[in-house]
């Protein structure tokens, strides 16, 4: 089946993302374009993943529990889960993670939790644009541990990636799926040579409605469940000369 | 200048097993290994708060004479494996890059 996705998107739930940025919102926004995939990834939590899954429901999108952590070499690293549970677990080892810095509303936006009817439920104190304390191997080993997969975000940005901040994609973290921010057909000669290995994934990285991507790219999978899905990110699809 | 001479001078902690008598050219200062790649030069000694395996490989690249860790961050045994290895010298000092940069300038590095 080929299937359009967008599976990197942040919810109000982020101090970045758009206070519009609700779970219903999200769904229907992507449910209007006619995606058929998507994750809410917020930074380094997944409080707001579920309200969204049980949106999503009702609208026949898939949604692949995700959370986007910022490791210890300040990368940004996108992580999916089978399921909901699975999801949690891992969120709370990374919370664990995150310094005792509060959140300053006025500099950064809220963090706001919502229910499936966009009821603001509470808050998330702690400031979830940090770092965490854990190294890109041990984020990498216990998404594995969990049978889920990682992705690194936006490799060809100047900033938070894998490819300016440690140099290359070290091979021992056994990675198969990048994502780009850009154009496959804009990107660098440079980015280009560094990811001839890879499944290449273009997300939105949405923190407005608007950004959320149109249905213009595709990956192909044998059916719409989570666990085609991650196995289709898990797996390398391109021809190793 | 001799690495000895800096580790000395300098009180730093040495992490790696002792070949610290190579010579020192310069000193470059980045935590983004892309940058460092492309605009280290050769015989530097490099300032980092990196701890990641790359900065061992990016060190071997562009042939840096050592990797000088600031503000004492704690460095993964894997790089350090890695580095004895390779016979790149790991140091380590509480100062920030701004203290340990002035400390080398007044050396003469």
């Amino acid at each position: 089946m080929r299937l359009s996705y967008d599976l990197h998107i942040h919810s109000v739930l982020s101090p970045c993302g758009d206070k519009d940025m609700t779970p219903n919102n999200i769904v229907n926004m992507a449910y209007i374009k006619g995606l058929d995939i998507i994750s809410v990834t917020d930074h380094n939590t997944m409080e707001n993943v579920e309200a969204v899954m049980k949106v999503a429901k009702k609208r026949d999108i898939l949604v692949i529990p995700g959370i986007e952590v910022t490791t210890k070499e300040e990368v940004h690293v996108l992580c999916y889960f089978r399921n909901i549970e699975d999801g949690m677990e891992f969120q709370d080892f990374i919370y664990r993670g995150l310094p005792d810095i509060k959140n300053n509303e006025k500099l950064f936006g809220s963090q706001l939790l919502m229910d499936e009817d966009d009821n603001i439920i509470g808050k998330i104190d702690k400031f979830l644009l940090n770092s965490t304390k854990y190294t890109i191997k041990e984020i990498n080993d216990f998404v594995n541990k969990l049978n889920g997969a990682l992705v690194p975000a936006h490799v060809d940005k100047k900033s938070y990636s894998i490819l300016a901040n440690l140099g290359f994609i070290p091979d021992e973290l056994n990675i198969k799926t990048v994502e780009v921010s850009s154009d496959y057909f804009s990107l660098s000669t440079d980015t280009l040579i560094n990811l001839d290995r890879y499944n290449v994934l273009k997300n939105s990285d949405a923190h407005y409605l608007g950004d959320i991507n149109e249905p213009i790219v595709f990956l192909d999978i044998e059916r719409k469940n989570i666990n085609f899905l991650i196995e289709y990110l898990n797996k390398s699809w391109r021809n190793i000369r | 200048m001799r690495l000895d001479k800096i580790v000395k001078e300098l009180e730093l902690e040495v992490l790696t097993e002792k070949n610290i008598e190579n010579d020192v050219e310069g000193v470059y200062i980045g935590d983004l290994l892309s940058l460092v790649m492309a605009n280290a030069n050769e015989k530097n000694l490099w300032i980092t708060i990196q701890t990641h395996l790359n900065i061992i490989a990016v060190a071997t690249l562009v042939g840096l004479s050592a990797i000088l860790i600031a503000e004492g961050m704690e460095v993964e045994d894997e790089t350090i494996k890695k580095a004895n290895e390779v016979g790149i010298p790991v140091l380590r000092s509480k100062l920030s890059a701004y203290e340990l940069a002035c400390r080398l300038y007044e050396l003469g590095v």
